[in-house]
């Protein structure tokens, strides 16, 4: 199911603002990849593009090339729809629906692909909710409000929904940074269970977070205000927290950043 | 911080007990002020149904006739025999139509405006909405009257031919102020309401409930469907009550526009026949109001008017309120 995902030269755009410049990396199937960085290095930027939720903001645009497997995500006859359903996204904010129950939130992928059977229906959403670890602390109250869990069942809750579709790739844009440390918690051994069937790429402001789940991790940094965000170094998890190759990583890894 | 800071029995906390103090007055002032506000409203709408009710009760216990369930309508002399029900099928049925219409059309506009239009058409669009809000009533009655009356006739008149065999559509000999016609111009006076309160609540959506329908690969539409709609939902439903509110209680226009009925005409159903509504009723009639007896049967049928407003009202909230633990 896990696909890889290859960038080569990616430039993104706001209108005429360059907020990304000169990407290029490989992510591995299987594999919890996590990207770092100051605020507004332009790492969010990047991630929203590998799923083309980047075109949601009005000018938003890019230049160059996003290959999933064999498939050029910015190919003319790409359906942006369809690369979404391939490529889940969990985001910042738990964001379940929030007038559909919680049954329906996960089932709402699957509603959109056409799938109306209710027994069918009810095994993937049992198979998700327990996926995303929150099978027993809701199956009773499936058809409750989304909104009434807390937050951290609600960002698995989301978790949820983004896997009952089966995407070859999970984005989560810092899934845990509205989230206290036992929901952080939770979802840290999710992603780890996880990535035995997805490709995830993960944002995060926690360098731990990123040292506790990920296999490799890729620094991105920004020279000033203005300037596009660029990726330094992508290396094993590893290698990046205790012998990175670039200066810029070292310092901002050892918190001499300035 | 040092220790000095920490509360002791001389220093600084009387300072910020009286700082707290002077907060208190505001909060005070304030709060007065407010709940007198809120009387005086609840108070004035108290004091409205209790004027109608103390002016109608004369009237109604000399009536003659139900007055729920006649049509007839002689509130003078020393027999008044009058009921409400024909105005009150005008008023509904005409309200409904409007609504029938401006609903969906405003629905569409304000998604149009909001999630479709490009961003330079945006606000010229909603202005231009709005700016039907601002047409005076009147206008509107002499525009139906001397224009699209005659615009809709052959369409009455189609649908009489084709259709006559549903009650509803049944033919009358009335021509021009149909019972179908009020209620298309009182669609376009209630479209503006619709439209730029929907606008309002749609703008309103979260980013993150859109997103996060687009992030499931849902289209354009099946974002709105998922994520717009359901969280304008509410909003949809008050904007429609509103214009609901306004459609029952229109005058001018209306008065200006109906067909009355001669007495005696025989019951149909059909939203072809003429009819007044108790706005257009009351307002064509305020000569009459030359004795407490005649007054009282008019103020009688406001009545129902007001308590009619009053349930839609009601309705609209218990269904908002029924929705609300899924759209916190």
């Amino acid at each position: 199911m896990a696909k890889r995902i290859d960038v080569s030269d990616l430039n993104v755009y706001y209108g005429d603002f360059k907020a990304v410049e000169g990407v290029s990396m490989t992510v591995e199937p299987r594999s919890v990849t996590a990207f770092i960085g100051p605020s507004g290095c332009g790492k969010s930027t990047f991630l929203r593009t590998l799923n083309r939720m980047h075109e949601v903001t009005p000018g938003g645009r890019v230049e160059g090339k996003v290959m999933l497997d064999d498939q050029d995500l910015y190919a003319p006859s790409m359906d942006p729809v369809h690369v979404r359903r391939t490529v889940g996204m969990v985001f910042q904010r738990p964001n379940p629906f929030p007038t559909m129950s919680i049954f329906d939130n996960v089932a709402a992928g699957l509603r959109l692909n056409g799938v109306k059977s209710r027994s069918t229906l009810e095994g993937i959403v049992e198979k998700s909710l327990r996926g995303a670890n929150l099978w027993n602390e809701v199956k009773d109250r499936l058809n409750k409000p989304g909104a009434g869990l807390s937050g951290g069942q609600q960002q698995r809750l989301c978790i949820a929904r983004a896997i009952a579709v089966q995407p070859q790739v999970l984005l989560m844009d810092e899934p845990c940074s509205a989230l206290d440390p036992i929901s952080t918690l939770a979802i840290e051994e999710l992603i780890i269970r996880l990535k035995s069937e997805y490709t995830i790429v993960i944002v995060t402001h926690n360098m731990q977070q990123a040292a506790r789940v990920s296999d490799r991790t890729a620094f991105f940094n920004i020279k000033a205000t203005g300037e596009p965000g660029r990726l330094i170094e992508l290396d094993d998890t590893a290698k990046i927290f205790n012998n990175p190759s670039m200066k810029a990583t070292e310092d901002y890894i050892s918190g001499r950043f300035g | 911080m040092s220790t000095t800071s920490l509360p002791t029995p001389t220093g600084q906390p009387t300072e910020s007990r009286a700082a707290g103090r002077s907060g208190r007055a505001g909060d005070r002032l304030f709060s007065g002020a407010t709940t007198i506000s809120g009387i005086i409203v609840i108070g004035i709408v108290t004091l409205i149904g209790v004027f109608l009710i103390a002016q109608a009760i004369p009237a109604l216990l000399r009536n003659n006739a139900n007055f729920l369930t006649s049509r007839e309508w002689s509130p003078g002399g020393d027999h008044p025999r009058f009921g409400i029900l024909e105005f009150l099928w005008t008023t509904v049925t005409s309200s409904l139509i409007a609504m029938a219409l401006a609903v969906p059309v405003g629905v569409g506009v304000a998604l149009f405006i909001t999630q479709y239009a490009p961003r330079w058409l945006r606000r010229p669009a909603a202005n231009l909405v709005d700016l039907l809000a601002a047409v005076p009533s009147i206008v509107y009655g002499l525009w139906g009257l001397l224009t699209f009356r005659a615009v809709i006739r052959p369409f009455e008149q189609f649908l009489q031919q084709k259709f006559g065999w549903f009650p509803l559509f049944a033919p009358t000999p009335i021509s021009g102020g149909t019972i179908f016609f009020i209620g298309i111009v009182l669609a376009i006076m209630i479209l503006p309401i619709v439209t730029a309160l929907s606008r309002e609540v749609f703008d309103q959506t979260p980013a993150a409930h859109k997103e996060g329908a687009l992030a499931l690969g849902a289209t354009h539409w099946e974002m709105i469907r998922t994520s717009v709609l359901p969280f304008g939902k509410p909003g949809v439903i008050s904007a429609s009550m509103l214009a609901l509110g306004r459609a029952l209680g229109e005058t001018i226009a209306v008065t200006f526009l109906v067909s009355a009925l001669a007495g005696g005409t025989p019951w149909t159903w059909s939203l072809f026949n003429g009819g007044e509504t108790f706005a257009s009723k009351i307002a064509n009639n305020a000569a009459e109001f030359s004795n407490p007896n005649k007054t009282g049967a008019y103020i009688a049928a406001g009545l129902v008017l007001f308590v009619l407003t009053f349930v839609v009202n009601s309705i609209a909230r218990v269904v908002i309120e029924r929705r609300k633990a899924f759209s916190e």
